[in-house]
């Protein structure tokens, strides 16, 4: 349960990153990068962006800065929890041959030389992170995700700015944060709401020096959450889309996204709860040692369909379609839920600007005709 | 046993992806112990007749003694791999291909196109004999290369990129510059292999591996438009370096008109 935890002066910001710091955590935190919001390590709040936000369209973002004193006043950039935990690439294990000829195989630690903070994770990160447990933790049993995961604490900002490509309130995961995380903040003009959600997150709270919160500010706040949902004009269909998408296998909607999409892969990459990876062996030049690496895949790569001598799906329309209904439709069998937490990345990051809402509301436009 | 013996022939090229076979360095080092090294003009070993088990091949095919040449090394050669963008899809120098303009380049280049002997077409290798592997860019990269090596010397083929340049972005972590940006990126049309060398620098990919498995050269196209490029530019991006590479030409012939000026 998230409990409110007292008010921080926005002059004392800086004593939360002291404080995660000190406990010995990787302090990482959004920063202006490479004309995106990205994932940075920090130790320092003049890192953070202030007075940035983003204008996020299909295909298109682009960063701005507004006259505000806040920090966190922009919707999610490209880079979600997923890489933090669920590597890009990574070596699984390595093998060397002695001169007998023998081979040794050898793990590879994967645990962190500290654990992570984070801070400034969005609701629909956090639906994501909850997700991607469910599957690397419960389903597969993944020690490499599991280490990395170990002590992960994660600060979130409940998101008073969705983007134009923000849907999390039609898949019911946000705007406001309220599991998952270590603690909560409230953004205001003059500081944060802090709230606890964990016994870690408690600790760190004692270390802070907070007032208490009057009713004005949590209106305020309560507001502004309120308001970010109602802003958000995208939806998926409210319909069981399991069904309704396998029973529509031969739309012809699937052509036609097809002739856009580029099947390049940019939105389960950026997608923070696709976990699709391929396996490879790196051997040394001479031969004598070898790495096994694993790195991100997609369902829309020609290798990911790729099975010994033939290609499962061989057309672009084929590889979209298996996205979807796997996104959004057998998802539900797998993990009792949908893989969409409405964060809109898929939207903003695909050079063609597809819009995954668009996309599920045109196939399953019969059955909204038919609901009541 | 023997040592498995390689050779690496020049053909109508600018010595660039030697160059990049050569940067390797110390791992150069290991190839000289793993392998004989027959041919290798940028470093100094020749002897063009030498039958070899791999032979690499950089450059295109663009001159009658090279049409003769080619076809031996193949009779020389147990495998024959082609090494980078030129000898797999015809390289700068095949833009003269696209509208007859051999001669008229020729004599606005040189200051003596008499003594020029060239056909009128630059050709990628597999126009004149049977390629057994194929590594692409515009230089290779080094580390592709000593990798397909060993493959090669484990007796398999090696393994075929398939992904875009977008995938390879993504692992990096490199933000996309078509969307913050608007650059024309050819980034989800482009084989990878580079590690996205270009947009991790913030710059747009130009296709210097050329095209990836299944491309939608269509639906680029109409966004690189939608940016506002006009048909000229978007024929550029497409026949640039890999101009003879069916999905590239294709998409770039679309675009594009003969004796094209800026528009």
């Amino acid at each position: 349960m998230i409990k409110e935890a007292g008010f921080l002066a926005r002059a004392d910001l800086q004593t939360l990153l002291d404080r995660l710091h000190d406990l010995g955590y990787r302090v990482i935190g959004p920063v202006v990068d490479d004309a995106a919001i990205l994932y940075r390590d920090i130790d320092r709040v003049e890192q953070l962006p202030l007075g940035y936000t983003d204008d996020q369209a299909p295909g298109s973002y682009r960063l701005s800065q507004v006259d505000t004193p806040r920090c966190f006043a922009w919707a999610d950039g490209p880079h979600a929890l997923k890489p933090f935990l669920f590597a890009p690439r990574e070596t699984m294990w390595q093998v060397a041959r002695d001169s007998d000829g023998r081979l040794a195989f050898s793990a590879v630690d994967p645990r962190p030389a500290k654990a992570l903070a984070v801070v400034g994770v969005r609701a629909c990160d956090l639906a994501a992170l909850a997700l991607q447990d469910r599957h690397f933790l419960d389903h597969v049993n993944d020690p490499y995700y599991e280490a990395r995961r170990a002590g992960l604490f994660l600060v979130a900002v409940h998101c008073a700015y969705p983007a134009d490509t923000c849907f999390c309130a039609s898949t019911g995961d946000g705007p406001r944060a309220t599991t998952g995380c270590d603690l909560a903040l409230h953004e205001l003009d003059d500081g944060f709401i802090v709230e606890a959600a964990s016994p870690r997150g408690h600790a760190v709270c004692d270390g802070l020096s907070l007032r208490a919160i009057d009713d004005d500010q949590r209106r305020a706040a309560n507001d502004a959450l309120s308001e970010a949902a109602h802003r958000q004009f995208r939806r998926l269909p409210s319909t069981d889309l399991h069904n309704g998408l396998l029973a529509r296998l031969d739309h012809p909607r699937w052509e036609q996204v097809a002739s856009r999409c580029l099947a390049c892969g940019s939105c389960t990459s950026v997608c923070p709860t696709c976990f699709c990876h391929a396996e490879s062996d790196a051997p040394s030049l001479d031969g004598n040692d070898s790495e096994h690496l694993r790195e991100w895949d997609s369902c829309f790569s020609a290798g990911h369909a790729q099975l010994h001598g033939f290609q499962v799906r061989p057309e672009i329309r084929q590889r979209y379609r298996q996205w979807l209904t796997h996104k959004l439709g057998s998802w539900h069998e797998q993990y009792g839920r949908s893989g969409c937490v409405g964060c809109g990345r898929c939207i903003t990051w695909c050079p063609v600007g597809i819009d995954i809402t668009a996309e599920a509301n045109a196939i399953c436009a019969d059955t909204i005709e038919e609901a009541p | 046993m023997n040592k498995p013996s390689i050779a690496v022939h020049k053909f109508s090229s600018c010595d660039g992806c030697q160059l990049a076979f050569l940067n390797a360095g110390e791992e150069l080092l290991t190839l000289a112990g793993l392998v004989d090294i027959r041919h290798f003009l940028e470093a100094g070993v020749a002897d063009e007749q030498a039958r070899v088990d791999i032979a690499f091949v950089e450059g295109s095919i663009s001159t009658d003694e090279e049409v003769e040449r080619i076809r031996r090394v193949r009779e020389n050669s147990t495998l024959v791999v082609t090494l980078g963008a030129c000898a797999t899809a015809g390289g700068l120098q095949a833009l003269r291909n696209l509208d007859d303009s051999h001669t008229a380049w020729k004599n606005a280049v040189y200051a003596q196109p008499a003594f020029i002997r060239t056909l009128d077409r630059a050709e990628p290798v597999s126009a004149h004999i049977k390629v057994d592997f194929q590594l692409w860019g515009c230089p290779v990269n080094g580390r592709q290369v000593l990798a397909a090596v060993r493959q090669l010397l484990f007796g398999v083929l090696p393994a075929v990129v398939h992904d875009k340049v977008c995938m390879e972005c993504k692992r990096q972590q490199a933000v996309c510059v078509m969307v913050t940006s608007g650059k024309p990126c050819m980034g989800p049309v482009t084989r990878t292999g580079c590690g996205a060398l270009c947009p991790r620098f913030g710059r747009d990919c130009y296709a210097c591996f050329g095209p990836a498995d299944d491309v939608n050269t269509d639906a680029l196209s109409q966004r690189l438009e939608g940016l506002g490029l006009p048909p000229a530019d978007v024929a550029r991006r497409f026949l640039f370096i890999t101009s003879q590479a069916p999905a590239f030409h294709a998409a770039g012939l679309r675009h594009y008109r003969p004796g094209f000026v800026d528009d």
